[in-house]
């Protein structure tokens, strides 16, 4: 009880408050905008927290990164764009419902799922802290390095088809996180040189050029499309009674998206996936998902918003960041001096529990904020891409050139900025690069100091955490090699001219066959015949 | 043609680890090494992008190709742009130079409606007011602020 008040104390200050209604409401509209998205928001603004106190500059982020996939519903819903990537099943159910006029009434439920699996993920949150603040202090080095390590697997193994392009994504981010001056020996390490390069590559940097500018660039090169809004009826409140009709869904999913969200590397995509399909196979009328089911509906909207909540959990807990955003928020931790981790729980608790009180308000305000202005958010989705673009290329100066007033900090933002460009492009993912950078520097960190204590390989996992997550990387590793091998098909690598020729080859070849088979059988039949007297 | 330039790009970086990074005999263990992390990331992407490229079908570049790689280049010119913004920022400064880049932009973009630039010079002076003005983003007055009169100047130069 007490470390709740506390938590309230630190919550009650004018600049919280300020904070939570920007966050909330900044993240609803970045969400309605296709084409932004809370990665490309909280790379721009990451900068500018960097000058505020740790509550207010991880209120904003949070905010944003909650509150934007309520905001993408609307598009998702309404113009069959999802706002933000995680919302693309959301159109699945969505769409066809306003296609029948019942555009209100799809987003009243989404809204709904969504405020649900919000609750439902920070009511675990804290449920769930008495033990992560006794399971933390078990995580010493070699756990936090394992752990990393199981992260890193995650990610590349999360990324089904692309493996082996996430693999080597997250070696270059890798990579990049070792170049410049190393902190022990005091070596550079691939900087050829160049005096700019001995502070290291800036991992704000290289978020806001992979994100932000990358974003700016494919906009900025795209058409503009004609959005037509069709008008629908209903009242945005009926949603939450008919929630209260799928609770087993709703839980279901919920559930789902707190798991998933706590594993390193998996997510919202997994998450509301595994909820959606779970919720056709459990529905009365499967049939109808994809058609504009209110279930499906549901499904997916509480599992990825039952996600931000979940996911700070190995951030907190760890200092591990799961994906992309919590990558970029780790960074805010560090800047003012806040090691998340183990001793984030034993010391700073009432942190983190005003950190959950800020996620559960956040929640409420986004809900009671969209019930009022959903009319007016459907015309942000109105605006083009081109001009969005250059307001995106506009705001990336503001974040790439605030770090450090440097120009080259800009180039080097512009290089990664065409990096993403081609990597979005070619449907290649970005996300392993920012999570090597920073999984990686983790790594390095850890085993170094791991291996002080450790005499011979054994003693690596001779604690029972440790031993866990090892099996846990053996057994995911012998999975996925056992699944690509079962997959695996020789690849046909002849050239097209040559496979028409023996295809056209092994025609002839059947044809000749069957010509000699047909030719035998009437010589046989011929002979038999001849045989008998005929 | 992708795959094949990260492909040359890390086998370029993996002949020059032994001039690039620094292995430190007597070392207590192989983890404290210099040249351990980068030794294993860029062997990640070497075999990774070599796998990739094997397992890819074989065909002959077709115009469609080219087409692309020439789609790579298109957003040069909006880094140009960029970089333009970042050099002249210090010189004209932060709110003049939005403006400015906002709508000739804008206007590049082949948005000719009086309305657009209306709402991209908003666009333009509320970011300066919101990034420099409000949350104080360290951004550095720009060299023709000193020709303004003193208390302007000051205002100028903390605030625009």
């Amino acid at each position: 009880m007490d470390i709740l008040f506390a938590a309230i104390d630190v919550l009650a200050r004018w600049d919280v408050v300020v904070a939570l209604l920007v966050g909330s409401i900044g993240g609803v509209a970045i969400g309605a905008i296709p084409g932004v998205g809370p990665a490309v928001a909280i790379a721009i603004l990451l900068p500018a927290t960097f000058s505020m106190d740790p509550i207010v500059g991880l209120t904003v982020l949070l905010g944003i990164y909650g509150s934007s996939m309520f905001g993408g519903a609307i598009p998702a819903i309404l113009i069959n764009t999802p706002g933000t990537a995680v919302n693309a099943l959301t159109t699945y159910d969505g769409y066809p419902m306003t296609l029948r006029g019942e555009g209100r009434r799809a987003l009243s439920l989404a809204y709904s799922a969504s405020f649900f699996g919000g609750i439902f993920s920070v009511i675990c949150l804290i449920l769930l802290s008495p033990l992560l603040a006794r399971i933390a202090p078990m995580f010493g080095s070699r756990e936090i390095f394992l752990a990393a390590l199981l992260g890193i697997i995650l990610v590349i193994v999360a990324h089904r088809g692309q493996i082996l392009m996430a693999s080597a994504l997250t070696g270059f981010g890798i990579f990049l996180s070792t170049v410049g001056l190393e902190p022990v020996k005091y070596t550079r390490r691939f900087t050829f040189d160049q005096t700019w390069l001995a502070s290291g590559v800036n991992l704000i940097v290289v978020v806001l050029g992979l994100f932000a500018l990358s974003q700016a660039l494919i906009l900025l090169t795209m058409d503009d499309e004609k959005i037509r809004i069709t008008k629908s009826r209903g009242s945005l409140f009926q949603g939450f009674r008919e929630l209260a009709r799928h609770p087993r869904v709703a839980a279901i999913s919920a559930t789902f998206g707190v798991f998933m969200g706590m594993i390193p590397g998996v997510g919202e995509f997994t998450a509301q996936f595994m909820s959606y399909t779970t919720a056709r196979k459990l529905s009365k009328t499967p049939e109808a998902f994809g058609q504009g089911s209110s279930e499906g509906l549901i499904a997916s909207e509480t599992a990825n918003n039952a996600v931000p909540a979940a996911a700070m959990i190995p951030l907190l807990a760890l200092g591990i960041p799961g994906e992309a955003l919590t990558a970029m928020m780790l960074s805010v931790f560090y800047v003012h001096n806040v090691v998340p981790g183990p001793g984030l729980f034993l010391y700073q608790m009432d942190f983190v529990v005003a950190l959950y009180l800020a996620l559960l308000i956040l929640n409420i305000l986004v809900v009671a904020f969209l019930l009022i202005s959903t009319g007016w958010l459907v015309y942000l989705t109105k605006i083009p891409n081109r001009f969005l673009g250059m307001c995106i290329l506009l705001l990336s100066f503001v974040g790439v050139y605030s770090i450090r007033n440097s120009a080259v900090d800009c180039a080097v933002a512009a290089v990664f900025g065409l990096i993403g460009f081609v990597l979005k492009r070619l449907n290649l993912p970005i996300v392993p690069i920012v999570l090597g950078m920073v999984l990686g520097g983790i790594m390095e960190v850890k085993l170094r100091a791991a291996m002080n204590r450790v005499n011979t390989p054994l003693d690596f996992i001779d604690r029972p955490i440790a031993f866990i997550l090892f099996c846990l990387i053996v057994v995911i590793l012998m999975n996925t090699l056992w699944r690509i091998w079962r997959e695996w098909r020789p690849v046909d690598r002849r050239t097209q001219a040559r496979k028409a020729s023996s295809h056209f080859a092994q025609r002839i070849a059947g044809r000749k066959t069957r010509h000699y088979e047909i030719r035998t059988k009437q010589q046989r039949r011929k002979r038999s015949y001849d045989h008998m007297g005929s | 043609m992708f795959i094949v330039g990260a492909l040359v790009l890390s086998l370029v970086l993996l002949s020059q680890i032994t001039r690039q990074t620094v292995w430190i005999e007597g070392s207590k263990s192989f983890a404290a090494q210099p040249r351990f992390w980068p030794a294993v990331a860029i062997t990640l992407m070497v075999v990774s992008f070599a796998l990739h490229l094997w397992q890819m079908r074989r065909r002959r570049p077709n115009p469609l190709d080219w087409t692309e790689a020439r789609r790579w280049l298109e957003p040069l010119e909006y880094v140009l742009w960029f970089m333009a913004y970042v050099f002249l920022v210090p010189i004209v400064g932060f709110l003049p130079m939005s403006l400015i880049f906002a709508c000739t932009l804008t206007w590049r973009l082949g948005y000719r409606d009086k309305a657009y630039f209306w709402i991209a010079a908003a666009f333009a002076v509320a970011t300066v007011a919101l990034f420099k003005g409000a949350l104080g983003v360290k951004i550095p007055g720009a060299a023709i602020y000193e020709v303004l009169p003193g208390g302007l100047r000051n205002f100028f130069i903390l605030y625009l």
